[in-house]
């Protein structure tokens, strides 16, 4: 029962890591931006979802819809605001630009988690499940809503390999990370290739923002932890590779889950932070890195 | 004649306390106000009812002409829930904004932190809800040096005597309980609060089948509730504070089907239920006050501006500094001075109406010295209950006889035995 217990348990939390994960990496693969803002954007989606679901009577699935726009549009104001302008700076150097972008996305993230907790206060919200009730199977008790969450992560995700690897967007997409230079001379325009990428990214970011509150409550005081997770499962699974960081959100979260449960729920954090060391010292890139 | 008698009479009777009004608002204008810091932290729920339970207190303080004739100013500090922050905050309210007393933060941690700043620097300074008893202990301990520190909330072994004095009449008496797991967030707060818990319940009534802390950063409670079930408690007695909603949206999501009791300091926000989305119907918690009761001449009236000025029902940690700011205040009046030794010496004669209770505080020969004093006569706190989006008052029974309500999967010790 304990094992079947940390199977569902540990595949949910996994996949929900993923979903965080999988835009965060794509962001790096093709516009080489490690956003550090990231879960300010996952908090803002979780937030205004909740609001827009409690003060507005819009329920659990306007609620979500409004939290993924809510996403996008967090997403739009940092390529808009943050981003593009320093990529179109003439006074910071080609070479030091990633580290502007680094440092710019950090003082975002910052700025958001700030301008949340004075709109919405430091204290956790919770949205309503999108599917309440609970399922009992072989003794172990599921609630209907993480199971939903568990299919919606791996829908989004399927969604994302096929738009990836059988459109044409996709394919410039995924022309975009292997060699942007040539795909510029082919004539295709970059900047709309980037522009893509980043709505993209805003709904992925929305949805795992939406799904986390209703699956364990967010407060813009996550919003480091949550960057941070991203961040580990990503060099983890090596930058810029989706499959890979899939493969570290599973180990990650199956880490988590079998520490909380074998040895203490306050050590959970500990593997996650072990593995990576190991990773870095053995495969730097990291499991499916290349580059 | 006797017309003009009754007519200069009544002239007199209305220009001499006009006249009077007058020049004690001239005084109070020359003289410069007595500053009262508040250090909180303004984006959490328990913080931000500091600080606007202290603003009211000098609102109404002022309506009555201040103190000694001088108005009161609020003087307020965000510290962010940091003690680095809170103590940077603390230097500068007594060394450059020269302030007279400090009303201070709901977390012990950051409370030790001020602690001996309060000494060091002479400062009277009460706490709105901090409850570690590390803070009475350095006051009981070293007295003469830690003196300038007031708690202004019930110390956590008392609170957990509290839990245990409810438990008996709600969980024992009233639901035939005989077990409990304690939960707990690894904090200062709690570690007493988890001692005397251990030892006070099973006299309670309830014997205790497990014990687990947990980290306060935690977002996934349900390892915890699997825990926990596997021994079969009757109900579980929480000490949180730092978390709330996650636990107790799980708890619900999850169809935990053990009540939850003993103490959940964000439930005791009024816009719990909405954080939650209605998740913590069925939850128990202790709390200050709730609306509608009157715990003292004092309660309603004050939430009634509370709800006037901020349009919403405080956090009990707005009572604690409603009433801090006036123990002070009064202390202040009666030394006829701001001077830190004599404040000090009035405060520890504090006996008044607070809107809890009545308020006065352990001296220096009691275990928990300069701590609200807890028991009938004094404040005992209420035990809350959330019924379909209110916050019901369960328990003392004397002052709250409603009936306990909860979720249709929550299993009582009946229907378990039933099964």
């Amino acid at each position: 029962m304990l094992a079947l217990q940390i199977l569902v348990d540990g595949f949910a939390i996994s996949a929900l890591y993923g979903l965080g994960a999988v835009g965060f990496t794509l962001m790096f693969g093709v516009c080489g931006v490690l956003n550090l803002a990231h879960g300010g954007i996952m908090v803002i989606a979780a937030l205004v979802g909740w609001w827009v679901a409690a003060d507005y009577g819009a329920g659990p699935y306007g609620g979500a819809a409004a939290g993924v726009l809510a996403g996008m549009a967090g997403s739009f104001v940092t390529y808009y605001a943050v981003i593009r302008p320093i990529q179109r700076s003439r006074a910071i150097p080609k070479v030091e630009e990633e580290i502007f972008i680094l440092t710019g996305t950090l003082l975002w993230g910052i700025m958001l988690q700030v301008g949340l907790n004075y709109l919405f206060t430091n204290n956790p919200v919770s949205m309503q499940p999108l599917l309440p009730g609970v399922l009992t199977f072989a003794g172990v008790r599921i609630p209907w809503n993480e199971v939903l969450i568990a299919v919606l992560c791996w829908g989004v995700i399927g969604l994302l390999s096929l738009l990836v690897n059988r459109t044409r967007i996709g394919k410039q997409i995924l022309a975009a990370s292997i060699n942007p230079r040539a795909l510029t001379l082919l004539g295709f325009e970059l900047g709309r290739v980037y522009l893509i990428v980043w709505t993209i990214y805003g709904v992925l970011a929305g949805l795992a923002g939406v799904l986390l509150a209703s699956f364990l409550g967010a407060s813009a005081d996550n919003a480091g932890a949550l960057t941070a997770s991203a961040f580990t499962i990503v060099i983890l699974g090596g930058l810029g590779s989706v499959p890979g960081s899939l493969i570290a959100a599973y180990i990650v979260g199956y880490a988590e889950t079998i520490t909380a449960y074998l040895i203490a729920p306050t050590l959970r954090p500990i593997p996650a932070l072990v593995i990576l060391m190991i990773v870095i010292y053995l495969r730097p890139q990291g499991l499916l890195g290349r580059r | 004649m006797k017309f003009w008698q009754t007519r200069c009479a009544g002239i007199l009777g209305m220009a001499v306390p006009l006249a009077l009004a007058t020049i004690t608002a001239a005084v109070a204008a020359d003289q410069p106000p007595i500053k009262i810091a508040v250090i909180a932290e303004e984006s959490a729920i328990l913080g931000k009812s500091i600080t606007d339970g202290a603003r009211l207190a000098v609102t109404d303080i002022n309506a009555k002409g201040g103190v000694n004739g001088r108005m009161l100013e609020l003087v307020t500090y965000d510290d962010h829930s940091s003690a680095a922050d809170a103590v940077r905050a603390f230097q500068r309210a007594v060394q450059q904004d020269h302030v007279s007393a400090v009303v201070s933060t709901f977390i012990s941690e950051v409370y030790l932190a001020l602690e001996p700043w309060s000494a060091r620097l002479h400062m009277p300074m009460i706490t709105a809800a901090a409850a570690s008893n590390l803070i009475t202990k350095q006051v009981h301990d070293d007295y003469d040096k830690y003196k300038y520190v007031f708690e202004g909330w019930l110390p956590s072994p008392v609170i957990a005597q509290a839990v245990c004095d409810s438990s008996h009449d709600l969980f024992v008496g009233m639901l035939h309980m005989k077990t409990a797991a304690i939960v707990s967030e690894d904090a200062d707060w709690t570690t007493p609060l988890d001692a005397t818990q251990a030892e006070c319940l099973p006299k309670a009534g309830l014997q205790v089948v497990d014990h687990v802390r947990f980290n306060p950063d935690t977002t996934d409670f349900t390892p915890i509730f699997n825990k926990v079930e596997a021994n079969h408690p009757d109900v579980l007695i929480t000490g949180m504070a730092h978390v709330g909603v996650q636990p107790t949206v799980q708890w619900h999501d999850q169809h935990v089907p053990m009540p939850m009791g003993g103490n959940s300091g964000q439930a005791t926000n009024p816009t719990f239920w909405k954080t939650t989305n209605g998740a913590a119907d069925g939850v128990i918690t202790q709390t200050g006050t709730v609306p509608g009761v009157a715990l003292t001449p004092r309660t309603i009236p004050v939430a009634e501006e509370f709800i006037k000025d901020s349009g919403k029902f405080p956090a009990f940690t707005g009572f604690t500094a409603y009433d801090g700011v006036r123990a002070f205040a009064e202390a202040m009046q009666r030394a006829g001075s701001t001077d830190p030794d004599k404040v000090v010496a009035e405060m520890e004669k504090t006996d008044m109406v607070g809107t809890l209770g009545q308020l006065a505080f352990y001296g220096r020969d009691d275990t928990y010295t300069h701590a609200m004093r807890y028991g009938p006569k004094y404040v005992t706190g209420v035990f809350l209950q959330w019924q379909d989006g209110k916050q019901v008052c369960v328990w003392p029974r004397d002052k709250c006889p409603n009936p306990l309500k909860f979720p249709s999967f929550i299993k009582l010790p009946e229907q378990a035995s039933a099964k």
